[in-house]
């Protein structure tokens, strides 16, 4: 991993990643940034606790392939539809790809209604924190465009 | 030194050979919040109470916290700016007092609304810091954290002038909880209990989170006491142990061994206060009964550990510390833009953080026999004093390896090793 958030690849679509609204955890950012990396994707890393103004700004800036929400304080499902619902009612980001994951609600994993009504908001795709949810994740960048690997 | 307030009773407590402890804790139901508080004053445990308040308080969206209690979702704490006085008056009422103090414990960067609601209801014990509540912890820029944390501890330090002795715990003994070496957890706390003392706080205490090995964990918080006795005079200060912050074991006998290790350092290094983790800490947020056991079995722990303190000035990670203080204090004679100054020029870097402010640097790893050691130490002045050894670009892979070092050890089972104390299945809360 670079020393810094943004790793200076220009030219390519990064994958933005974000920490939920009211999330602090840093950890779980900076290994979706490795690995994301590791898939051959340039990343700009926005840290945690971010308000969807920032995401909205820096989705526009970046015009990124790919928008990875991670959230992990119990907040997620809730910081996660604000942020998706903002996203999409945005003209120019309407159609960009978009995912979230983590530890979603307060008391464990959301349930199936839940992770419904944030696809139907505006989720390409929910990951819950289990060994699946990861393996789903990965599959997903496997079928992603992305950059060729050195 | 005044008989008043949350830094007396755990004095007391200390000098009575107990020590306290005390869970993390907030929900955002009022009555589930007394339940919780009361659960924790009546457990078989010399303990404070803990309000630990929501994410969106935290973060300033009052208005987000505002509509949850409105609309009764909850939240993953209590939201005591959103609550009416009267209805966390009622919350403590009976509770809350000199046997029986209670913290409030939020992790904001900018905490005025907060420590003028905890004020409101007679409370005046709370934590935090300029830096450990800003860096790693969100967007706020340092310099706005600095001078918040200014105005707020001068607020809370109002208090002193009607009799109460207000409290304050620094969190810069976890910063981001796991793979920062503790010479640098140290000199956070040291430094911040230092800004609270010059902000007119006389009640201090003073964090040290669990990291992954024993003997350099006991060898940290002798070095924590040696720098408070000399930096922090006219102070009632103590030091807060924090069992393990990172990923936590996921097997009951693997959390119940390390929140037993996080009790034994409290006790041997004679640290007075412990914040506890539950079993429950690797899925969710723990239950009141839960956050009970863990509070029960490290009491037994502790009283069972004769105090058996380290010397604190003659080891590598005290001459690191050190470094990294006085070098601090050598850029201004106030703190804060000591502070601000030192993170500007890397002199403390603090490795992983994201924030636009640290200068991201320096790097971390567990050596062979699991002490965290420093692969880069940026531009901090720890040259010729810490050992480093260069590390190979880490990978996602061996990121997570070292994120869960403490999880696998503690989950593997050790036919070595006495099976915890046997405890109650948790009931529901």
């Amino acid at each position: 991993m670079s020393p810094y958030p943004t790793t200076p690849t220009p030219g390519e679509q990064p994958v933005l990643v974000a920490g939920g609204i009211s999330d602090s955890h840093t950890w779980n950012l900076v290994y979706l940034q490795l690995l994301l990396e590791e898939h051959g994707h340039r990343v700009v890393n926005l840290g945690p606790c971010v308000p969807e103004d920032l995401l909205i700004a820096e989705a526009l800036a970046h015009r990124p392939a790919l928008i990875v929400v991670s959230s992990v304080n119990g907040h997620g499902y809730h910081d996660g539809m604000r942020t998706v619902t903002r996203l999409r009612e945005h003209p120019g980001l309407t159609g960009v790809p978009a995912v979230i994951g983590g530890k979603l609600g307060i008391a464990g994993p959301c349930g199936g209604e839940e992770v419904a009504a944030l696809r139907a908001a505006g989720y390409d795709a929910v990951f819950d924190d289990s060994a699946e949810g990861v393996a789903d994740f990965r599959r997903m960048l496997q079928a992603l465009p992305q950059r060729a690997l050195v | 030194m005044t008989g008043v307030g949350f830094g007396a009773f755990v004095r007391r407590a200390h000098d009575a050979g107990h020590l306290v402890v005390q869970p993390r804790m907030g929900m955002s139901s009022p009555h589930r919040m007394r339940a919780g508080l009361l659960a924790t004053r009546n457990a078989a445990a010399t303990t404070v109470g803990t309000i630990t308040l929501d994410s969106y308080t935290r973060v300033g969206d009052l208005e987000s916290a505002e509509l949850a209690v409105l609309e009764d979702v909850a939240l993953n704490g209590y939201p005591i700016v959103s609550h009416d006085r009267a209805t966390t008056l009622k919350v403590l009422d009976g509770i809350h007092g000199p046997d029986f103090p209670v913290q409030v414990r939020h992790g904001s960067a900018a905490p005025q609304d907060i420590f003028r609601a905890l004020t409101a209801v007679g409370l005046d014990a709370s934590e935090g810091g300029p830096v450990s509540y800003c860096l790693p912890y969100g967007r706020v820029p340092l310099r706005e954290s600095v001078a918040h944390w200014a105005a707020s501890c001068e607020l809370l330090a109002g208090l002193r002038a009607s009799g109460a002795e207000p409290h304050l715990e620094t969190f810069g003994g976890c910063v981001l909880g796991q793979l920062c070496p503790p010479s640098l957890l140290v000199a956070v706390s040291v430094l911040e209990a230092m800004f609270f003392h010059r902000h007119g706080i006389r009640s201090i205490s003073v964090s040290y989170a669990q990291q992954t090995a024993p003997r350099q964990d006991a060898e940290a918080v002798a070095a924590l006491r040696s720098l408070c006795a000399h930096f922090l005079p006219d102070t009632d200060w103590h030091v807060v142990v924090y069992a393990y912050m990172g990923l936590f074991p996921e097997t009951e006998e693997g959390a119940y061994r390390l929140l037993g290790k996080a009790a034994e350092l409290a006790a041997a290094s004679g640290s007075e206060r412990l914040i506890v983790k539950t079993v429950a800490e690797s899925r969710r947020i723990p239950t009141v009964a839960e956050n009970v056991t863990a509070l029960e079995h490290a009491a037994r722990i502790a009283a069972r550990t004769p105090r058996a303190p380290l010397e604190g000035t003659g080891t590598q990670l005290y001459a690191e510390a050190s470094a990294l203080v006085n070098r601090v204090l050598e850029l201004d004679d106030d703190l804060g833009s000591a502070l601000l100054t030192a993170f500007t020029r890397g002199f403390l870097d603090v490795p992983y953080c994201l924030h636009p402010d640290n200068a991201g640097c320096s790097r971390s790893y567990i050596d062979a026999d699991g002490r965290l050691g420093w692969a880069d130490i940026g531009k901090m002045p720890l040259k010729g004093i810490a050992d480093v050894r260069p590390a190979q670009a880490i990978t996602s892979a061996g990121l997570l390896d070292s994120l869960s070092y403490v999880r696998r050890s503690y989950d593997r089972y050790d036919p070595g090793e006495a099976r915890p104390v046997t405890v109650p299945a948790p009931r529901g809360a």
